[in-house]
């Protein structure tokens, strides 16, 4: 496309999306409008946002100076690959889940669709900002949906994690703008292409992007700051869990990339990163395997994905950020398609209690399927997009000289088989669970986090309605996942493009003369 | 050096706050910090200079305050603002602290699953309910009680 037409519309990624929020909000009384203009919205920010990635994937950078402010004194938008890679999964991570939730009823809540869509500007502001204090905002933007989407069901057990979630993140965006301030008192500027390099100058910049890097860090639940997203995440519905997981998250893990590769030059701190991310790695794992339940066990074990995700950062270079940002869409995929086939199995049992379940492969075999692909994806056995993911990171760190770090990613992938095979074991494979009695499963439900969504409640109560809860499942519930399945073996069979496309994202971040001369052309 | 001394007091107080139990406590102390926030924004800006910034047609020859962070504090004020309404009204609803919820929890699952849960309220408390703390089952009337009002 025309880079001066699309320059234009970048800003149409955030006020679109609003604006569309805001007319779902007036037309939340009738469900089935409502439904049709979020979905329209979501597949025209894919298009979009794909359209955006097939013109700047030779590396190119297109900046947009928002209301023809001159540039340095503008609040930019910036695309270059790395953002426009992220913002293509972001959109098709928001149109899936959103799928999901129509077809299980997620969304039977009339402001589910204008919180997404809020949610969804938000996210895609932050991977498209070229401001430190507007990714500041947009970060919040994505959040506050967040609070609601996650406390909306007004049950004690959301609302203790939404209290958990809500106030560790306010903490983490109170740290965060006292960071953006030091930054501005100390470099004079919060536009990251003038910011290029200013912390290898001078260490009161340095000192101060620490605490925009310790911010984000939070916010992409790094150890030891990783507790609050176990104890949050699995109590939302699947649809909002898939969502959070595959975006917010992430927006830390971006935020962390780009300002860590554009104002540190990617240098100064190798051991801080490696100590911290391979603690990640290998706690997030552990705790994984302690879990019961299981949107838990995949929730803490995406602790352990974000570690492989920024290892690169050890080692910043060329090589080692391409394996990261592969890693990093290969992972948004794959989680949500996981989050997807359990929140199935969830939707259909009434519960995510592993012990509580049983027989889901043989009674569903095509869910099955898509569970086994994604779980192995996760931990890397070829064909899958997993392999590629951690082969190019092993051969990456090997390269770099850092073979311990080598050692701990296959290490730990033996520990990623070991929790995948216990969902498997325990929800998929052997025999169908004992009779369930409606009292009996309500009771059980009543202390299984897993189960707090209002869906699920629906849910339960149909099976109160009709007590053959080994009914089979409607295939509707399957599609979602297997979408995304699909495309774990998509990019695993034909992983060029997505590698060829991630080196030239990472040879953006780590050579940063494109990104300022295009948003500060001297 | 007043601002320094100013975010210290707010931090330490912020931070006292948060540490406590209650969650409208918790609240406070999140205010607290986010004024903190505002105040580094604010003097990153230079404190000496004073004058407004673009009031009337002429512009003050020197002293000309920073306008970039008062905007940085005032889009900083509307979102803490936003998010404080919210976590009062999370605080208003059910339990005042995490300790109370797993008690609560029954009186939930009965208002929302009137249908199925028969039995005495005490039963679902036995199976359901991790006991937290210090709390006693002398207490769980009154937290149902008060979280079925509220919610």
């Amino acid at each position: 496309m025309n880079r001066d037409v699309l320059s234009t519309l970048l800003p149409a990624f955030v006020w679109l999306p609003i604006l569309a929020a805001a007319i779902t909000l007036l037309v939340r009384r009738f469900a089935g409008p409502q439904r049709f203009l979020a979905l329209a919205v979501h597949a025209l920010a894919l298009a979009g946002a794909l359209v955006s990635l097939s013109t700047v994937s030779d590396g190119t950078v297109i900046a947009e100076q928002v209301s023809g402010w001159a540039p340095g004194i503008s609040i930019p938008f910036v695309l270059d690959t790395f953002a426009g890679l992220l913002l293509g999964v972001a959109a098709l991570m928001v149109l899936v889940c959103t799928l999901f939730a129509v077809v299980t009823g997620d969304d039977a809540d009339p402001y589910f669709h204008p919180l997404v869509l809020v949610l969804s500007a938000g996210v895609y502001g932050a991977f498209l900002t070229g401001d430190l204090f507007n990714l500041f905002v947009m970060i919040e933007v994505a959040l506050i949906p967040s609070y609601v989407l996650l406390t909306r069901s007004g049950q004690a057990a959301a609302m203790t994690a939404g209290r958990i979630y809500f106030g560790v993140n306010l903490l983490v965006s109170a740290v965060l703008l006292a960071g953006v301030g030091l930054v501005y008192g100390s470099a004079g500027t919060v536009n990251l292409a003038e910011l290029a390099g200013a912390a290898t100058e001078s260490p009161a910049v340095a000192l101060a992007g620490g605490v925009v890097l310790l911010a984000l860090g939070a916010k992409a639940a790094l150890v030891p700051v990783h507790t609050w997203l176990p104890r949050s995440y699995p109590f939302a519905s699947v649809a909002v869990t898939a969502l959070l997981s595959g975006l917010l998250t992430k927006i830390g893990v971006y935020g962390v990339f780009r300002v860590y590769g554009l104002v540190y030059d990617g240098t100064g701190l190798e051991t801080v990163w490696l100590v911290v991310l391979l603690a990640t790695m290998m706690i997030g794992v552990l705790g994984a395997l302690g879990e019961s339940g299981m949107r838990s066990i995949l929730s803490f074990h995406m602790t352990s994905q974000v570690g492989y995700i920024m290892l690169p950062l050890s080692f910043f270079g060329p090589l080692g950020i391409a394996a990261g940002i592969f890693y990093m869409v290969h992972h948004i995929i794959v989680k949500a398609a996981l989050f997807l086939s359990c929140g199935a199995v969830e939707h259909h049992a009434g519960t995510g209690k592993l012990s509580q379940l049983g027989g889901y492969a043989r009674r569903e075999p095509w869910l099955g399927l898509v569970f086994i692909l994604a779980a192995l994806s996760l931990v890397g056995i070829p064909p899958l997009s997993g392999f590629v993911a951690k082969l190019s990171l092993i051969h990456a760190s090997m390269d770099a000289g850092h073979y311990l770090a080598a050692a701990m990613a296959v290490v730990v992938s033996l520990f990623t088989l070991l929790s995948m095979l216990k969902i498997w074991n325990g929800a998929f494979w052997g025999a169908d669970p004992d009779p369930i009695t409606g009292p009996a499963l309500t009771a059980a439900v009543a202390t299984t986090p897993d189960a707090t969504d209002p869906g699920a409640a629906r849910l339960r109560h149909q099976t109160q309605d009709a007590p053959t809860a080994l009914d089979r499942m409607p295939r509707r519930l399957i599609l979602p996942g297997a979408l995304l399945a699909a495309c774990t073996v998509g990019i695993g069979l034909g992983a060029d493009v997505l590698v060829d496309l991630a080196t030239t994202a990472a040879e953006g971040l780590s050579d940063t003369t494109a990104y300022t001369e295009a948003v500060v052309p001297r | 050096m007043s601002a320094a001394v100013l975010v210290a007091v707010l931090v330490a107080g912020g931070v006292y706050l948060l540490l406590q139990r209650g969650l409208v406590r918790a609240a406070l102390g999140f205010v607290l910090l986010g004024h903190a926030a505002n105040v580094i924004v604010l003097a990153a800006g230079g404190q000496q200079d004073r004058e407004p910034a673009y009031v009337g047609n002429t512009l003050p020859e020197t002293g000309l305050a920073d306008p970039l962070v008062q905007a940085f504090a005032l889009t900083a004020i509307v979102i803490t603002f936003a998010l404080t309404v919210y976590l009062f009204a999370m605080a208003g609803h059910g339990g005042d602290d995490d300790g109370e919820s797993s008690d609560a929890e029954p009186s939930d699952e009965h208002e929302h699953h009137g249908t199925v849960v028969d039995g005495p309220p005490s039963g679902g408390h036995a199976t359901s309910a991790e006991p937290i703390g210090t709390s006693s089952t002398g207490d769980v009337p009154t937290g149902r009680t008060t979280g079925r009002e509220h919610a």
